[in-house]
């Protein structure tokens, strides 16, 4: 009765997307030591976080961070409210909705400047920065 | 209506072995708790680092110039600085209990949490250094890396 059902899914969907953060963040953790060889060096590695291609992988941590955030917060309701069991399924697709509804906008901001349009005034797709 | 039990078997049944259990019930509840309470405070930390990075500032926009404009206010780099340990030690955490699900033999556990530990030092080493030592204009791992190599 578990396997196929919601708490199966939200679970394994928190596995995968905390495993995706924990990578980047490892990567990450190594492209910001850049700093320390100075501008040229650092800002060569940073330029390829704004290829398109890279833009896209983001989207994915963006989307990743989102879920395993609101759905931890259904874990922490469920610990701690005592009927919180009853509403799991319904928490799930509260989880998954905040996460569509806040990635959305984002996932905008990111993706624009690969179409020529910078809503923040000063974007770059190229790499070339 | 009176049923005889049958009798419990001297020796451990056969098949696999059970796997460990946890080795110490006092560290899996500071366990517990420390992924809800780093969980609640990374929602706002990583999630404000996202929006700052990739909303109110194209990725594009975030390279040397705008990082030591940052650093020059010692909040971003306590902030930085505390988002990297809760979530590294969060995300090393889950990696454990995943690994747990996955190996049972006593020895490859401590092996691999071993590595874990070894892996979350590091990391950990690597990122403060960073964050704690950047200065604008002074290239420390190059003058470190010099220092080395004198």
């Amino acid at each position: 009765m578990y396997r196929g059902q919601s708490g199966h899914w939200s679970w394994l969907l928190h596995r995968i997307t905390g495993l995706g953060v924990l990578l980047f963040l490892l990567v990450h953790i190594v492209d910001i030591t850049l700093i320390g060889f100075g501008p040229k060096v650092y800002n060569d590695s940073i330029a390829i976080f704004s290829l398109p291609f890279v833009r896209v992988v983001s989207l994915a941590l963006i989307a990743s961070v989102l879920y395993h955030a609101f759905n931890g917060v259904r874990i922490i309701i469920v610990d701690f409210w005592p009927v919180g069991y009853k509403y799991q399924r319904a928490l799930f697709y509260t989880a998954l909705a905040l996460s569509i509804i806040c990635f959305i906008p984002m996932a905008f901001f990111v993706m624009a400047p690969v179409f020529g349009f910078c809503p923040q005034g000063l974007c770059d797709s190229t790499g070339q920065i | 209506m009176a049923t005889t039990l049958p009798e419990r078997p001297a020796t451990r049944p056969v098949g696999p072995r059970p796997r460990p259990g946890p080795e110490s019930t006092r560290w899996e509840t500071f366990s517990w708790w420390f992924f809800r309470v780093s969980g609640v405070a990374l929602i706002f930390l990583a999630i404000i680092h996202l929006v700052i990075m990739h909303v109110t500032t194209d990725v594009s926009g975030t390279g040397y110039d705008f990082v030591a404009g940052r650093y020059a206010n010692p909040f971003w780099r306590l902030y930085d600085l505390l988002l990297l340990t809760l979530a590294l030690f969060h995300g090393l955490n889950g990696l454990r209990i995943i690994l747990d699900d996955y190996i049972s033999q006593r020895g490859v556990r401590l092996a691999v949490q071993s590595l874990l530990f070894l892996v979350a030092i590091t990391f950990w080493l690597l990122g403060t250094i960073t964050i704690v030592t950047f200065r604008p204009g002074v290239n420390i791992a190059s003058a470190l890396l010099g220092l080395l190599g004198r």
